[in-house]
């Protein structure tokens, strides 16, 4: 059994600023396999792949390829041991083209030595690309102008270019449409078919159980155990995780709509999205269901105020009015959520409690000063009643997981007291405890009468939260369903645009 | 002198190239944080203590004295830098307020309506930087590199001559003026530091313009105006350089369209020093203040043991090497 492991990590340990990130932990894969690892956030996986990936020094333990001990120093010293890894966050440059990206630092010179032989480089660049089996993209394009599927195809496509026999995918799946999560499956079965180990992170049980062949499973820094998917269950794998049963996913609620909160009349920006009208009733959870593109998010920044819409009214209360900032949103009621946090939803560098009172401080102040105990007060009562760790709300928002940081920007909306919440994937990148008890707080919000538009890629989220679901497709509403309605296929075949 | 200054040197410089790896990385950075300063400070008293001239109180007051500029123009840049600017207008704006201050006092002008007219120029000229950045989104550096021209041309329209205002009390005040040991204008520019930390700290403003540096598509999206708070910034930074200028002509006793080429880069390296991160997200009064220090110190040593101006520049450019070298950024 020890002899098929191709890869062996002993005695793994790390801490950071005196909290042990790992300890000892001892993982073995072999290639030819989909080794998912799964864990709450915090729990150690994005570290251990990151000493894998040599952009993490180790603290204790050692690594084996293949049985012999090897030094992963750098990130470079991975690559030549062949193992590559692939972040959620891009290592591309974005304003070069595919063709330079996926060549980069070894595109093909022509007869002399200086001048780049485009025309080779480009028909390269394809080459790669159909070896993972993506075809149908112009190399030729800027890499900022792709979609984030493409550009994560890319990136596989330039780290293949070495031909690795190790693949750390981490999150690959948390910016992809159904759609485009099934071509990365096939990506992925195609490098596993070249015999290589693809170690694949994930916070979505269902697609770690669609792809992978083996499951470990992480807890505060263990290794709790390895199972394959077969031999356990996603409750099982859950109670690996977390420790304990979660209850009910979902809260079971009784919705009881009240008077209209949020109207939108034929709302347009051109080349965006076209014509939608939605409401949302106080103490209603809207569901705003589309496939990556479909210009979702569009529509809720405009709602917002955040991009400017061209035609169309908006309504607070049954009364029109014209939003034509954030700060004009804020101010009549409105929180949003967006849906990349690190891009547009927290200031990193600053504090908890920065981060936590930015949408109120004129609620804090007199005459432009600010009453710090009183700021503080209220954002620590918040911080408590999210169970936001670490309570020290002094620390930097850099410094926390995921999930607290999503907490952290939830805090900041709910201490704005909002009566409409638009919220934009409010669970992605946050592990399975954090979500419900995201879901348990959007729930109670909506039965204190506020009123929610949730917009999310996960079916199961939009079924199991909204009230009522609107799909979009291609910058259109195209369909309305109740909850009896509701169903993921209707949904999905209504979002792609399949006749039932 | 040179055996213990090197030696010391040796030290700061060869912990911070050879303590690198693995494993010292958390423990070297807190060690850089605490300890960068507290040996440059030591260095630089150990220094002082050799020589038989510093420790005087001539020297000393000339030595706050000549802080004053840089420490009030650090303080706008500093405000400037957190926003994730800059501002290269400030070395213009101390001559156009410092000429423009002597001449009103020849017109007979009374001083504190001539103080606060040039307080207002400055403001204006911030104004119009901050307006092109903030509600055009045009880049800082090159809207206030356009400024930086315009004034400078500005202050040769309005004399290119230098004046010297013949008022005695125009000297006696701000530049000669003394609070018993301390000069008047280094405890106003002193007084300035825990103002802008005030400011920094403790008001809506203050907070949104350090958040802004960060993350500005965040703060614009918690409902703050960005483009008010920008603007504002770049009005702080023109009113600290017209009082810096100001107080520079009250000081010297005349006033050169020349002066203040190169103001803006020791301002920016005072504050880099202290800590602060070009493109914002870092810094802060305090270490703005040591950095200001530091940099005044070295001069005045250097000058106390004779050494050219020339190796001075050199010298303070290794500083700020080493400075940014020590503080950068550990994976």
């Amino acid at each position: 059994m020890v002899d098929n492991d191709f890869l062996v990590m002993r005695g793994i340990s790390k801490s950071f600023d005196g909290t042990q990130a790992l300890k000892g932990v001892n993982f073995c894969a072999r290639l030819g396999e989909v080794h998912a690892i799964v864990g709450e956030n915090g729990a150690g996986k994005s570290t251990l792949m990151k000493i894998l990936a040599g952009a993490l020094h180790r603290d204790a333990g050692e690594i084996l390829l293949d049985g012999s001990p090897v030094l992963i120093n750098s990130p470079f010293a991975a690559h030549q041991l062949g193992i590559r890894a692939v972040y959620q966050e891009f290592s591309l440059v974005r304003h070069l083209s595919v063709t330079e990206n996926i060549l980069l630092g070894q595109m093909p010179s022509g007869r002399l030595k200086w001048l780049l032989d485009w025309k080779k480089a480009h028909q390269q660049a394809e080459e790669k690309l159909a070896e993972i089996g993506f075809t149908g993209l112009d190399v030729r394009t800027q890499v900022a102008r792709l979609s984030v599927s493409q550009q994560q195809m890319v990136e596989i496509a330039k780290a293949a270019v070495t031909r690795p026999r190790i693949w750390i995918l981490d999150e690959p799946s948390a910016v992809l449409s159904q759609e485009e999560l099934n071509r990365l499956f096939e990506v992925i079965q195609k490098l596993k078919q070249e015999s290589a180990l693809i170690l694949y992170i994930s916070h979505r049980l269902e697609e770690v159980y669609q792809v992978a062949d083996r499951i470990t499973v992480l807890k505060d820094g263990e290794l709790i155990g390895t199972v394959s998917p077969r031999e356990a269950d996603q409750n099982r794998l859950i109670r690996m995780m977390v420790g304990r049963d979660l209850g009910e996913f979902f809260p079971k609620r009784q919705p009881r709509p009240g008077e209209e909160a949020l109207r939108v009349q034929d709302f347009s920006r051109e080349g965006w999205f076209d014509k939608i009208s939605l409401s949302v009733r106080h103490g209603e959870i809207v569901g705003l269901f589309g496939l990556v593109g479909s210009g979702r998010t569009q529509v809720a920044r405009c709602i917002f105020g955040a991009d400017p819409h061209n035609t169309g009214d908006v309504f607070l209360e049954g009364q029109p009015v014209r939003l034509r900032s954030p700060g004009e949103a804020v101010r009549m009621g409105i929180a949003f959520l967006t849906e990349d946090r690190k891009r547009d939803g927290l200031v990193m560098n600053c504090s908890i409690v920065d981060n936590a009172s930015l949408a109120t401080l004129n609620q804090v102040s007199k005459f432009g000063v600010l009453d710090i105990k009183k700021r503080d007060e209220r954002v620590q009562e918040k911080v408590e009643e999210l169970s936001i760790h670490p309570t020290q709300i002094s620390r930097l928002v850099r410094q926390l997981s995921g999930g607290n940081q999503q907490k952290v920007i939830l805090a900041k909306w709910l201490l704005s007291q909002a009566h409409v919440l638009i919220m934009d994937e409010p669970t992605r990148g946050v592990d399975v405890a954090t979500k419900v008890e995201i879901y348990r707080l959007i729930s109670d919000l909506a039965d204190r009468g506020v009123g929610v538009l949730l917009i999310s890629s996960e079916l199961p989220e939009i079924l199991g939260m909204s009230d009522r679901a609107l799909v979009m497709r291609e910058g259109a509403l195209v369909g309305e369903f109740t909850r009896t309605q509701a169903s993921e296929e209707r949904l999905l075949a209504c979002a792609a645009g399949v006749v039932q | 002198m040179k055996p213990s200054f090197f030696s010391a040197a040796w030290r700061l410089i060869s912990g911070w190239l050879f303590t690198r790896g693995r494993g010292g990385v958390d423990l070297k950075r807190r060690w850089i944080d605490y300890a960068f300063f507290g040996a440059f400070v030591i260095l630089l008293i150990v220094t002082a203590m050799m020589s038989d001239v510093f420790f005087t109180q001539r020297n000393l007051s000339n030595l706050m004295r000549q802080t004053v500029t840089n420490g009030l123009l650090s303080l706008g840049m500093l405000i400037v830098i957190l926003t994730g600017g800059i501002d290269l207008s400030v070395g213009p704006i101390v001559a156009l307020t410092g000429i423009m201050v002597a001449g009103f006092s020849n017109q007979g002008m009374p001083l504190p309506l001539a103080l606060l007219i040039c307080l207002g120029v400055g403001a204006a000229v911030g104004a119009v930087n901050g307006f092109f950045i903030a509600r055009f989104k045009l880049q800082p550096f090159i809207v206030t590199l356009a400024t930086l021209g315009a004034i400078r041309g500005l202050v040769y329209v309005y004399s290119d001559i230098p004046i010297t205002p013949t008022d005695p009390a125009f000297r006696a005040s701000l530049g000669a003026g003394m609070v018993g040991p301390f000069p008047i204008a280094a405890l106003i520019m002193l007084a300035c530091f825990p103002l802008v930390w005030f400011f920094l700290n403790r008001t809506r403003s203050g907070r949104a313009i350090v958040a802004i540096g960060g993350n500005e598509e965040a703060v614009r999206l918690a409902g703050i105006n960005v483009t008010w708070n920008i603007f504002l910034a770049y009005i702080l930074s023109g009113l600290f350089a017209a009082l810096a200028g100001v107080i520079l002509a009250s000081r010297l006793g005349i006033s050169q369209p020349s002066v203040g080429a190169g103001f803006e880069l020791d301002a920016i390296a005072a504050c880099v020093i202290g800590g602060a991160i070009l493109g914002g997200g870092g810094g802060s009064t305090f270490g703005t203040l040591a950095g200001v220090g530091a940099l005044g110190m070295i001069d005045n040593l250097l000058n106390l043991f004779n050494v050219q101006s020339y190796y001075q520049q050199i010298l303070k450019g290794v500083i700020i090497l080493v400075a940014v070298l020590a503080r950068r950024k550990q994976r």
